[in-house]
């Protein structure tokens, strides 16, 4: 039954993402992918418990691995995401 | 405890969807991504909460370092190479997820269901194949390996076998979860399809690489979720997996072509540009002085301007948005046509004019502008090619055949800053340069542009 429930969230969260997305302008088309790369670092999660759970060797070592790639993806990800959208002046602030 | 994990990972999820919302619009755009980091952050601290967590020691040297890397990635990194930035974060990304995949795998080989060894060969499968394909794309976006399709016999087919050979380890590992051997050669055979799928593709189909990359490392993410039975991880994999097909799905509309023929077309060879049956021989492009295009743009009311990645590449967006100012001051009004496919990613050159100051309002979808250019007294072509070129119109024979283009043929003077006659991208030729409203003014994009901001001034 767990599986269903779990297809049942991925169809919805498709879905809603789908709706979502399609509503994002061309003219923030980067910074989209930018963001939703950052969201998919929430692999760091399971990444956390791979390095934090008691498997120890070559498993942690792999855990530590995957929590530093996907780190990298969260924190870099939100950073340039934000850099970018800061950079999206709007008509009336003239000059910087 | 547990309870307050799970509403970490509802927050999260909530969160993140309203992060997404919030980009539907330039304005709200950076208030929704500091609500979706927030919803990481909880997410982060829910997960460390957890009882099977027992040593944080590897947790926090990773957060450490991957904090570190991240934010020296954000800050340095120049605009024009969001790109590459990005084809390497989503390698980053199925790395995380494979190696996950990998330690679930090891750890829990003795009871692993039928359901959940899917889920986990799903994820390691279309894990590896991201991390190798991202990594080659990075290569060829940097220039470390040459960006022109890389085509021998029998490619598509030994490609399509191999991906074949993988699902079969896949579908056989569904059944029998210890074939350890199985396994490990899947990951092997992922990372080589990976390699394999991204070497004939050229460097002007990036966009759709990048966005078809992008999904699959969410499919991975989401199928990472299915295996640990953990519903933020599903969620927020699904809508990146919608949010890249959608691109490319949107990449592969602005150059009229498939999916599959991105993927098995190897664009750009020789023998697409032969194709063509629009021959220019015998015409002849009309060249104008830096002096005398600064006329026309100095007593346009209206100027379009078209960008394309020669702009980026000659680091004139700076140059651009001064010329447009010194017009708008004369009274003309300036607008910048953006073609879905006129960076190396979908929306980059937004990006790098938003860089230069250009407010946002000035930048036009294709969809929009259209419209526009039979009103324009000046479209200027800056670096752009194929997009402008009318063959996509009327010449059956072109490669780009049906490729939505800008209609800068529709504008009463056509102002081209071009280096040299060399064919674009695509190798192809283009009429719009023979055009008789046509003047091509010839140099360094940025040296041209300069002189024109000079001769604007004492117009």
């Amino acid at each position: 039954m767990t599986e269903v429930l779990q297809l049942y969230v991925f169809v919805l969260a498709g879905i809603v993402g789908y709706q979502l997305i399609t509503r994002v302008p061309p003219l923030l088309h980067t910074p989209l992918m930018s963001a939703t790369n950052a969201i998919s670092g929430i692999s760091l999660v399971g990444s956390i418990a791979a390095a934090g759970g008691q498997f120890g060797g070559l498993s942690t070592f792999l855990g530590l691995v995957a929590v530093t790639a996907a780190t990298i993806n969260v924190v870099g990800g939100f950073m340039i995401t934000d850099r970018m959208l800061k950079m999206f002046r709007r008509p009336d602030q003239k000059g910087q | 405890m547990e309870y307050f994990i799970q509403a970490t990972y509802l927050a999260a999820s909530v969160l993140f969807i309203f992060g997404l919302k919030g980009l539907t619009h330039p304005d709200r755009a950076r208030r929704g991504m500091q609500l979706a980091a927030l919803g990481m952050l909880l997410a982060v601290i829910g997960t460390l909460l957890k009882q099977e967590i027992v040593t944080y020691g590897w947790i926090i040297a990773g957060l450490v370092i991957g904090s570190g890397v991240g934010a020296a990635m954000s800050i340095w990194m120049p605009m024009t190479a969001i790109p590459q930035r990005t084809a390497i974060s989503h390698a980053f990304g199925a790395l995380a997820a494979t190696l996950v995949g990998i330690v679930e795998y090891r750890e829990h080989i003795e009871h692993l269901s039928h359901v959940k060894m899917a889920a986990l060969g799903f994820e390691v499968m279309f894990g590896a194949l991201t991390i190798t394909g991202s990594c080659l794309a990075f290569a060829k976006l940097q220039g470390l390996v040459p960006s022109a399709p890389i085509t021998y016999k029998f490619q598509n087919m030994s490609n399509i076998g191999l991906f074949l050979f993988a699902l079969a380890l896949f579908v056989y590992l569904i059944f029998n979860p210890g074939a350890y051997v199985a396994f490990w050669l899947m990951v092997v055979v992922g990372l080589a399809v990976g390699v394999l799928i991204v070497l004939p593709i050229g460097g002007a189909d990036m966009p759709v690489v990048i966005s078809l990359l992008n999904s699959y490392a969410g499919l991975a993410s989401s199928a990472t979720g299915f295996a640990l039975d953990n519903t933020v991880l599903i969620i927020a994999g699904a809508l990146d997996g919608a949010s890249g097909f959608l691109l490319s799905v949107l990449m592969s509309k602005a150059m009229n072509r498939s999916f599959t023929n991105v993927l098995f077309g190897a664009f750009g060879g020789a023998d697409a540009a032969a194709g063509s049956g629009s021959s220019t021989a015998g015409l002849t492009v009309q060249s104008v002085t830096a002096d005398d295009a600064a006329i026309q743009l100095a007593y346009a009311r209206l100027v379009i301007v078209v960008p394309g990645y020669g702009l980026a590449v000659a680091q004139a967006q700076h140059q651009v948005r001064e010329l447009a100012e010194l017009i708008e001051r004369r009274g003309g009004e300036v607008k910048y046509a953006i073609h879905p496919v006129a960076g190396r990613m979908p929306g980059h050159m937004n990006v790098l004019l938003a860089e230069a100051n250009v407010p946002y309002d000035r930048l036009y979808d294709m969809d929009d502008i259209n419209p526009e250019f039979a009103r324009a007294d000046v479209a200027l072509i800056i670096g752009a090619n194929d997009v402008v070129n009318p063959a996509a119109r009327t010449d059956p024979a072109s490669p780009i055949y049906g490729m939505p283009i800008l209609n800068a043929d529709q504008a009463a003077r056509i102002i081209v800053l071009k280096r040299s006659m060399n064919p674009g991208f695509a190798g192809i030729e283009n009429a719009l340069f023979y055009n008789p409203k046509a003047a091509l003014l010839f140099g360094d994009a940025k040296a041209s542009l300069t002189q024109l901001v000079g001769a604007v001034k004492n117009a």
